[in-house]
């Protein structure tokens, strides 16, 4: 068994050390230590490797636009040692068939861990739970349920699932979109832009309503509730309530709500439509204080692949979603690093530990010390690079910050002691799987 | 002139005069015996129609004619996202055949700009989604120039469905560039959202308006098309209320002075929005419309194919 050596890594940003891995954990914290093979990471910040708790690898159903195997490559090259593989695939993951073979694909690439998340009701259709205990039991061991994409807009249904997952501390992870306030044509965020642009409005009081009922929900059954990508301050004002009684809710962010704004749909180019619509500075605001101080969990990417076909329309008609997962890393850096929101340990903490504590997560999100899992991140907190979706691993090109300098890089991946990616290259080549 | 026109906004008060003012030119064709002019004469001009239209298709099949273009006619209806085929790849194959210009509509507010962003000949836009239709406000303005002279401080009410038109975004960017002050009345469920923002006033109450208590006397009345549909989309609850608040009733006209034009973009919901009294009376100008309809789009096609060359020359 070979052994690596990280030297002269900065654990969380802190005081430089050499790291020697070996056997999959980390053997050894302290300086001048040797190894097989050496990665110079002088100066360079050390992280648990990132954790996504909300990515669309498409597999099953739509591998033109990616695979379990590119979008675990993606994820390696941002940083990532984890991922919570979403469930509105097609077939949609509601059997412990799919979700045991979107795993299986996982574990075949080897990237990254795939974790899938199974769906809340069948088919998504929002009517009946889903064979949720299966696929809990299954050798995926799923923990996490969404119908992501479509909100569980019915109250009952809601109440049961969050009951329903409770023997296997399992999460329901919501899509808060009143489909009565914001229907499937609603992409822009309802104000002042979208009455010019003639857009059909998503208003924030679409998520606002759903989160309220949910956290009522989730203290009702006594269960866990985490909402997906939030959008809008006043959500955040709900979750800040719920949190302050105790209610057992956890809640995400996604990297281009923390730096993007509406006013980026003046143009009408899809690659800025996504689900929920990009918001208002002030929304922006809200959300990059709300996660600075936990009342937003995590950042999670919603990475969402597309083909180019299916955003080459008009804007109402074209795909919502855009890439995550090789800036996600970046676009925190400079919405929350650079801004003085949060230091390396907070990243760490949002990115990393609290995702994987959410998902049920053991070996990852872990402390850097000894005797734990080497899955970690090394990045140059100081390397400007422009983002190239050329160079993307990710089988679609939809990313919203192509030509945008981003403030860090990830350098190194390291999933299970095996470094998979080096110096921002992956080191294997994606196996057609 | 810009090179396209996709936007009201793309035109500031000396390109609209002057193309109103080559309308005026042009309008006199309509009434020759022969109505045909050479200056396009070898020009192909393809009306790309996403969305079924016979009136605007017609007027800018027509005024292209009348200009000697040859005109195509591409009803392009479900031929995108239904079949499968990208917008884009629609536009490039229309315009691959060696068009000079497009005219082009389209159901999803935005299309229009994104064709014009992929295709190297000019774009006029013959109304997008629920965004803008340029060449609307510009045969309503030239309706009202007809009527009124020079449009600078009058007041032009526009009532009904103003958040699902296209027909008011455009006209209140071409009336507040030329001058005009303009008053949006319609239910609340009916007003887009941030309509505060806009460059005009609002009011919910259209008799209150039109009898010049609330926002001064009214030079003109643009009703606007009201579908049926939006009652079950909660806008409104039944036809009867929304002709009772909303509707230009025979009562309504009495408010008017008898030299205020009464305006309609068409096709009417008679007894909705407007009453036969007001389409048929001595103060309507929908035929007008129409006519200038024609006129405008000619002075259109004419600045952005003809005017360009003998501005290169």
């Amino acid at each position: 068994m070979t052994t690596l050596v990280l030297r002269g890594a900065r654990p969380l940003g802190g005081p430089a050390t050499d790291v020697r891995i070996e056997s999959g954990v980390i053997a050894e914290l302290g300086r001048g230590l040797a190894g097989d093979d050496v990665l110079d990471a002088d100066g360079l910040v050390l992280l648990p490797g990132l954790v996504d708790l909300h990515t669309h690898l498409r597999e099953p159903g739509r591998e033109d636009a990616e695979t379990v195997a590119t979008g675990s490559a993606a994820a390696a090259r941002g940083g990532f040692t984890a991922v919570h593989a979403m469930a509105n695939t097609s077939p949609v993951a509601d059997s412990a068939e799919i979700v045991e073979q979107v795993a299986r694909r996982g574990a075949a690439a080897g990237l990254v861990d795939v974790r899938p998340v199974g769906a809340v009701s069948r088919g998504l259709a929002g009517e009946q739970l889903a064979e949720i205990a299966t696929m809990a039991r299954s050798q995926a061991q799923v923990r996490v349920f969404s119908d992501d994409g479509l909100c569980v807009a019915d109250a009952r249904l809601m109440r049961r699932a969050l009951e329903y997952v409770k023997p296997f501390d399992a999460v329901i992870a919501q899509h808060a979109q009143d489909p009565r306030l914001a229907d499937g044509n609603a992409c822009a965020h309802e104000g002042e832009l979208s009455g010019r642009l003639g857009l059909p409005g998503w208003p924030s009081v679409a998520e606002e309503s759903i989160v309220a009922r949910d956290v009522m929900l989730a203290r009702h059954t006594g269960s866990r509730l985490h909402v997906c990508h939030v959008s809008s301050a006043a959500t955040v004002d709900v979750l800040r309530w719920a949190k302050a009684r105790g209610i057992a809710v956890t809640a995400e962010v996604t990297p281009h709500h923390l730096l993007l704004t509406e006013d980026l749909l003046s143009t009408y180019d899809p690659v800025f439509k996504v689900n929920p619509p990009l918001r208002p500075s002030e929304d922006v605001q809200a959300l990059r204080e709300a996660l600075a101080d936990g009342t937003i969990d995590a950042v999670a990417t919603d990475h969402a692949p597309h083909a180019a076909h299916d955003k080459d329309h008009a804007f109402a008609d074209a795909a919502f979603g855009m890439l995550g997962l090789e800036t996600a890393l970046g676009v925190v850096a400079e919405a929350m690093v650079h801004t003085g929101l949060l230091d390396w340990t907070g990243v760490a903490d949002r990115m990393s530990l609290r995702p994987a504590r959410i998902a049920r997560l053991s070996g990852q999100g872990r402390p850097i010390r000894v005797g734990e899992p080497a899955n970690l991140t090394v990045v140059d907190p100081s390397s400007s690079v422009v983002v190239d979706p050329a160079r993307f691993a990710s089988r679609s090109r939809n990313t919203p910050f192509a030509g945008r300098a981003l403030p860090a890089r990830v350098v190194s991946t390291i999933y299970l002691g095996r470094m998979t990616v080096r110096d921002g290259a992956l080191l294997q080549p994606v196996g057609a799987s | 002139m810009t090179r396209s026109l996709l936007s009201a906004a793309d035109l500031d008060r000396d390109e609209a005069t002057a193309l109103l003012d080559a309308a005026v030119r042009m309008h006199a064709v309509q009434s020759r015996e022969v109505k045909k002019l050479p200056p396009l004469r070898g020009r192909t001009i393809v009306n790309l129609f996403f969305e079924d239209s016979t009136r605007t298709r017609s007027s800018f099949e027509i005024a292209g004619k009348w200009l000697s273009a040859d005109v195509i006619n591409v009803s392009a209806k479900g031929s995108s996202v239904s079949k499968g085929e990208s917008l884009r790849d629609t536009a490039l194959t229309v315009a691959a055949m060696g068009v000079d210009l497009l005219v082009v509509r389209h159901g999803s507010s935005g299309a229009v700009q994104r064709v014009a962003s992929w295709v190297a000949c000019p774009v006029v836009n013959a109304g997008d989604g629920t965004h803008e239709h340029p060449t609307q406000a510009l045969l309503d303005a030239y309706t009202l120039r007809g009527r009124l002279g020079e449009l600078a401080d009058r007041h032009v009410a526009i009532v009904g469905d103003i958040a699902h038109s296209r027909v008011a975004r455009s006209n209140v960017l071409l009336l507040q560039t030329l001058g005009a002050r303009v008053t949006l009345v319609a239910p609340p469920t009916l007003l887009p959202a941030g309509v505060g923002g806009w460059p005009c006033e609002t009011d919910w109450d259209l008799d209150a308006t039109l009898s010049g208590k609330a926002h001064g006397d009214v030079d003109a009345v643009m009703m606007l098309r009201v579908q049926r549909e939006r009652m079950t989309g909660g806008y409104f609850p039944t036809e009867r209320e929304y002709a009772a608040g909303y509707g230009l009733s025979p009562q309504r006209l009495d408010l008017l002075d008898e030299d205020v034009p009464v305006l309609h973009p068409g096709p009417m919901n008679r007894g909705l929005e407007i009453s036969s009294a007001a389409a048929d009376g001595p103060r309507s100008v929908v035929l007008e419309q129409v006519q200038a309809g024609v006129a405008v789009r000619m002075a259109v096609l004419y600045r952005m194919l003809a005017g360009a060359a003998e501005g290169a020359a």
